[in-house]
């Protein structure tokens, strides 16, 4: 690795750089990353950037490549082909021979376990990074004793991580993090080692720790719920693809993917609209009554939309087709029949009208959508 | 009936004896009870024969001392290398993948099952004054290691060392690498993160291991005496006075045996729960 000495010059010139561009004039101060990695079975091909004071989730199912994104940026794991640019300044850039490793980054990670270090206290395991980077021993002790402060566990600082809850640990590793002072901080599945009775004081205390914080900020998860009450902008990653971006809302009004589409409980059907009506692939067809351009689209239907019937009904339904039950699953008074076939839907409809229809798995049914209750967009 | 949850303690051990778990077929638990008895035996008869009036004298004979402290001092420097080289090959073994890894590994822990005595022939040819090693060593510094204190220590170390590298790699590679990579994004360097973080978390496995080779160093006899020699106040130790001993006069052998035994049986108890996973806290460290 020849180009790492020259590359720990770039960066060093880099920060003073930046230093003098605060007295002249703001730089543009971003997060901005374009990262190709082959790692396994996983081809992550992914383009995003946050800005100052921003929160972006990552969304995505397991296996996405969320964590490998993470691991990129926080110098983990080599780029093998893009580029990873903080404050302007690459810090992974393999066309031009830059790899600044991860101790000379200023990015903190929040992992997904909070890995705090076992044989050290809560303030020593804060204290960490500050020493690392040569503040003396009674320094780091005092900014990491108010670090710990600041996330209400100051009366923790000499307990041992095996002796904290699941969300203490988890300040603490925030705190840990900040202590730093990074200009980013990356968080791994913030919540998901907790469990559920926790997690919603701990959510509601990670929204407050973050507003204090006016660095980039990067969230992964697979939890919609996170990404509602932290983020500000949401990017959905399926397959080492960034499939949307936007706001949380954007994203689950016009899901672009069955992903997004199951997440917020909505039937999402690809194909080609051509006045009006969309084809797809499998040759199923949905006439549509929204206007939206020809070409390849997509169109959402609620479940509750779609009504079920023993016999082709007759009706102002202007979608009516005939597809066989391939699941149903009941919960109190509801039940979701999944419908395969031509299309592939999911219906809503009342545990009354299961039984009246007398639905079994395996048995052909028709299924009818009224034109105005299907949504569709373009690609 | 009792189906709540299982206890560690009394009301679980009942239930086992209740179901008969952990009983032994009757053949199986004669022959465990000969050996028992196999291993019980010799240590028997020694303490039965044990001259218990004689030991302090033995023991402060001039001779006596001399082994003894030159014993102490060989295996605690044998430890001491032990640690620094054995630690940073524990490392490589556990953590870097070299190709050969594993013949290097059997060649570091060979020692552990060579006869002792084929260490200390092997020693002797490399750097014995005509060794490989030993001429140029003799020919540029005037070094001449055979028959020498520094013998006695190499040929500690070479048994010895083996002990603590098996003892701290298997540590490290239990460790959650995760660890060093949380190190690292907080701005250690690979060393720092190796200090602060990677070393105390195999801390019982690092004292372990110490130990283990600090006995060994201690009881120490084949590859010392093929080596270092049997010179009284430079390489004669207490393994060997007592090998001496049992020639001329039994009573000290005696005595000097037991005092190794219970070095040795000191340690085993004292590390049963960190290394020999017998103890209730057996894979918790």
């Amino acid at each position: 690795m020849s180009s790492s000495a020259c590359a720990t010059a770039g960066w060093v010139a880099a920060r003073a750089r930046v230093r003098d561009d605060r007295t002249d004039r703001p730089p543009r101060l971003t997060l901005d990353v374009d990262i190709g990695v082959r790692l396994g079975t996983l081809d992550l091909d992914a383009r995003l950037d946050v800005k100052p004071g921003e929160l972006v989730a990552i969304l995505g199912p397991n296996g996405a490549g969320k964590s490998t994104v993470l691991r990129c940026i926080a110098g983990l794991l080599a780029v093998d082909r893009g580029y990873v640019r903080v404050d302007d300044e690459p810090v992974d850039d393999p066309a031009a021979e830059i790899f600044v490793p991860a101790e000379r980054r200023s990015i903190g990670v929040v992992f997904q376990d909070f890995l705090l270090f076992e044989t050290m206290s809560a303030l020593e395991n804060v204290a960490f990074g500050l020493r690392a980077r040569g503040t003396d021993k009674r320094a780091a002790r005092r900014i990491a004793g108010q670090w710990l402060a600041r996330v209400g566990l100051d009366a923790y600082a000499d307990d041992h991580p095996r002796n904290l809850s699941g969300g203490q640990a988890q300040r603490v590793a925030l705190a840990r993090a900040l202590a730093i002072e990074p200009r980013v901080l990356l968080l791994d599945e913030p919540l998901a080692a907790l469990d559920a009775g926790t997690r919603s004081t701990v959510r509601r205390d990670l929204r407050r720790h973050f507003q204090s914080f006016d660095g980039m900020r990067l969230l992964v998860t697979h939890d919609p719920v996170d990404a509602y009450a932290l983020a500000d902008r949401v990017v959905v990653l399926e397959a080492g693809r960034i499939i949307q971006t936007g706001t949380l809302a954007d994203v689950t009004a016009h899901p672009r993917s069955r992903y997004v589409a199951d997440l917020v409980g909505l039937n999402l059907i690809a194909g080609t609209l051509t006045d009006r009506t969309l084809t797809t692939p499998n040759g199923g067809v949905v006439v549509v009554a929204d206007h939206a351009e020809d070409g390849p689209a997509f169109a959402t239907i609620r479940p509750n939309a779609v009504a079920l019937h023993r016999h082709q009904p007759e009706g102002s339904a202007r979608n009516v087709w005939h597809l066989t039950v391939a699941d149903i699953d009941q919960y109190a008074d509801r039940a979701r029949v999944t419908l395969a076939g031509t299309l592939a839907v999911t219906s809503e409809i009342t545990a009354a009208a299961l039984v009246d229809l007398d639905i079994r798995l395996g048995e052909n049914v028709w299924a009818s959508v009224k034109a105005t209750d299907i949504i569709a967009y373009a690609v | 009936m009792n189906f709540t949850a299982p206890h560690r303690t009394a009301p679980h051990r009942m239930n086992e004896r209740r179901i008969g778990r952990g009983r032994l077929p009757v053949p199986a638990l004669g022959l465990a009870v000969v050996a028992i008895a196999f291993f019980a035996l010799p240590f028997v008869g020694l303490l039965w024969r044990a001259p218990w009036a004689d030991t302090w004298n033995v023991l402060s004979e001039p001779a006596v001392r001399t082994a003894l402290r030159l014993s102490i001092i060989c295996s605690l420097w044998a430890t001491g290398l032990s640690l620094l080289f054995g630690v940073p090959l524990a490392w490589l073994l556990a953590r870097v993948d070299f190709p050969g890894r594993g013949i290097v590994r059997a060649l570091c822990t060979l020692s552990m099952v060579l006869p002792p005595v084929v260490g200390g022939v092997a020693l002797f040819f490399a750097l014995g004054r005509r060794g490989l090693f030993g001429q140029y060593l003799d020919r540029w510094f005037g070094i001449q290691l055979p028959f020498s204190t520094t013998a006695v220590v190499i040929a500690q170390t070479f048994v010895a060392m083996p002990f603590l590298v098996l003892t701290v790699e298997a540590a490290l590679r239990q460790l959650d690498r995760r660890y060093d990579a949380a190190a690292r994004t907080l701005g250690a360097s690979r060393w720092y993160a190796f200090r602060r973080v990677t070393l105390p978390a195999v801390r019982s496995a690092l004292i372990a291991g110490a130990v283990l080779a600090w006995a060994r160093a201690l009881g120490e006899f084949g590859a010392t005496i093929t080596f270092a020699g049997n010179f009284p106040g430079t390489t004669r130790t207490i393994p060997l006075s007592t090998y001496l001993a049992l020639q001329s006069e039994p009573q000290d052998a005696l005595i000097l045996s037991l005092l190794l035994i219970a070095v040795s049986f000191g340690v085993l108890v004292g590390l049963r729960d960190r290394w020999l996973g017998g103890g209730p806290g057996a894979g918790a460290g």
